[in-house]
């Protein structure tokens, strides 16, 4: 694309590296920022730089966080025996939105995918190892997505945490609350009969 | 489930064409060239959403026009589904049931079944061992959607296996722990492809069989074999036996995606052996079987397509093949033929119903029905 400004070519280029952000959206990005006032795109800018400058990631469950600690490991109520396994930042606000857990989390930062180019090594599984090894935590939750890549890392972590004594367990899969059985698709249905559970009425 | 009509705007060498169909046999007859086999192809995109020989939609309409259409009434279960399925130039395809849009074309193929038999069959024979993979998967696939999920995802660590292989051999280095996790994946799904591919061969081949004696009045013995790629040997076994292959190819090559399928006659291997008749009656039982496996499965006769099956047939094989289709164990046919005279012969002693179409350049001529029928 030829924008005869050095200036907006940067910009665009910028923006279009941005994920769902193509050349044509990106453009358009920056002309509503040339069309604003100089207020906002300060702002943006500074909004920007924070998110580099003071963002860190918490030292015990790699949860983005303020401080060196984040809110939910530091939050004396929550129960610190138990630690869920998420992929990333985005799990811990769905699974935090549903209010009913209340211990720990461990982010992993991705998913095993040498497609992508992500071994084990470049995933925070280490460090819970070490958690899980220094004692203190007697229950771990895989709350991993439900692809193939999802199984497989929750696999790489069960098989990595299988010489400590603790309870193990992944999210059930199965039919959505609501939902009609109808049109729940075969192979979801299928799972759900196979891990059936008791009814207790 | 029987095709009650069939209707075409610009569809290859058709600029319109109306036809109703008997519940039984229905004849193509024609020249070269003028249309019969496009026929059969505008069925098949009526139950499978594409052509079955030209993957690219938009090829498929007539020259010089801009759309295309393929209207046709299926009676399934004594109920009438209309179904429409319209191209136009640079546009998504459009695939209507009742008049009502699907949202996936999935949710269509699968629903109505057919049998196609072409003599583009014979690549299952001569081509590479993909094909004779797929024609195995595709058939277990459209009853069996747990199958389908096992060989989507099997598939997937196939290519992040060979993925890690290829990272190994570039930085130099090796991490068991990681190819691991990997092979354990890849012995999960693919013993369940195995077990179920396992299953199928044990109820498909006796149906093969006995096709093949019928069509050949037991003149030869064929049979199919399972060549297992593990060779007897335990999935995981297997996998480290051909580790140091797998790591100077960076691929995966034990597996059920490297299996094959072994077609023999008279206990040796057809393509090297077999004249190209007994090929041919070979390819006929397979798709014959496939059928009755089919109507089976899904508790309703599929459609059947013959297109020119008198190729390299000889006449005995030719009327057994026409005797077996119009038994009462199949249901509605449809059959090219360069010649009608000897297709009117073959049907004219039979107690089955029978219609016949002259085709002409993409026009139907007036209906031609041997008298007695």
């Amino acid at each position: 694309m030829q924008l005869g400004s050095k200036i907006i070519e940067q910009a665009v280029e910028a923006f279009a590296q941005l994920p769902g952000v193509g050349k044509k959206t990106a453009l358009r990005y920056a002309l509503h920022l040339i069309k604003n006032d100089e207020h906002y795109a300060e702002l943006l800018q500074q909004s920007i730089i924070r998110l580099k400058t003071e963002l860190k990631f918490c030292s015990k469950c790699h949860n983005v966080s303020e401080q060196e600690v984040c809110d939910i490991c530091l939050n004396p109520v929550r129960d610190q025996a138990t630690v869920c396994v998420v992929q990333d930042y985005r799990d811990i606000l769905a699974i935090e939105n549903t209010g009913l857990y209340k211990g720990l989390y461990h982010v992993l930062g991705g998913l095993i995918s040498p497609l992508e180019g992500i071994g084990p090594q470049n995933l925070n599984v280490e460090t819970l190892v070490l958690k899980c090894g220094s004692g203190g935590i007697t229950e771990v939750i895989l709350a991993l997505n439900g692809t193939m890549e999802g199984e497989t890392t929750a696999f790489y972590v069960f098989k990595r945490l299988a010489g400590f004594s603790l309870k193990m367990s992944t999210i059930a899969r199965g039919i959505a609350v609501g939902e009609e059985l109808e049109y729940t698709d075969e192979v979801t249905l299928g799972r759900s009969i196979t891990n059936r559970i008791p009814f207790s009425g | 489930m029987i095709l009650k009509d069939l209707s075409l705007v610009n569809f290859k060498n058709y600029a319109q064409f109306d036809a109703s169909f008997c519940s039984r046999i229905n004849c193509f007859v024609g020249n070269n060239g003028m249309g019969k086999t496009n026929l059969l192809d505008a069925i098949h995109y009526l139950t499978f959403c594409k052509s079955y020989f030209n993957p690219v939609d938009s090829q498929n309409i007539s020259y010089d026009e801009s759309f295309f259409v393929i209207q046709g009434t299926i009676e399934k279960h004594h109920e009438a589904i209309e179904l429409y399925c319209a191209i136009k130039r640079n546009q998504k395809k459009v695939f209507k049931r009742n008049k009502k849009e699907y949202e996936k074309l999935s949710d269509h193929i699968g629903s109505f079944p057919m049998v196609m038999i072409s003599p583009g069959d014979s690549e299952l024979i001569a081509g590479t061992s993909e094909l004779r993979r797929k024609f195995v998967d595709s058939i277990i696939s459209q009853y069996d959607k747990v199958y389908l999920d096992h060989l989507i995802a099997y598939t997937r660590v196939v290519k992040q296996r060979n993925a890690l292989l290829k990272q190994f051999a570039e930085s130099k280095t090796f991490d068991s722990v990681t190819l691991d996790i990997w092979d354990d994946q890849l012995a999960l799904y693919g013993s369940k492809l195995l077990d179920i591919r396992k299953q199928f061969l044990d109820q498909f081949i006796p149906l093969f069989n006995e096709h093949y004696h019928y069509i050949s009045n037991s003149r030869e013995t064929v049979n199919i074999g399972y060549e297992n790629s593990l060779k007897q040997r335990d999935f995981k076994q297997a996998l480290i036996a051909s580790l140091p292959k797998d790591r100077v190819l960076q691929y995966t090559g034990v597996g059920p995606h490297k299996d094959d399928l072994d077609f023999e006659l008279n206990g040796q291997e057809l393509k090297k052996f077999a004249s190209q008749g007994q090929q041919k009656s070979f390819l006929l039982a397979l798709k014959l079987a496939q059928f009755d496996f089919l109507a089976d499965k899904k508790n309703m006769k599929p459609l059947l397509l013959l297109d020119d099956v008198y190729d390299k047939l000889d006449e005995e094989r030719f009327t057994k093949l026409i005797e077996r289709v119009s038994s009462n164990q199949f249901g509605q046919v449809f059959i090219t033929d360069t010649h009608p005279e000897r297709m009117q012969e073959l049907f004219k002693n039979k107690a089955v119903e029978c219609r016949f179409f002259r085709i002409e350049s993409g026009c139907l001529k007036p209906e031609h029905t041997p008298e007695n029928a």
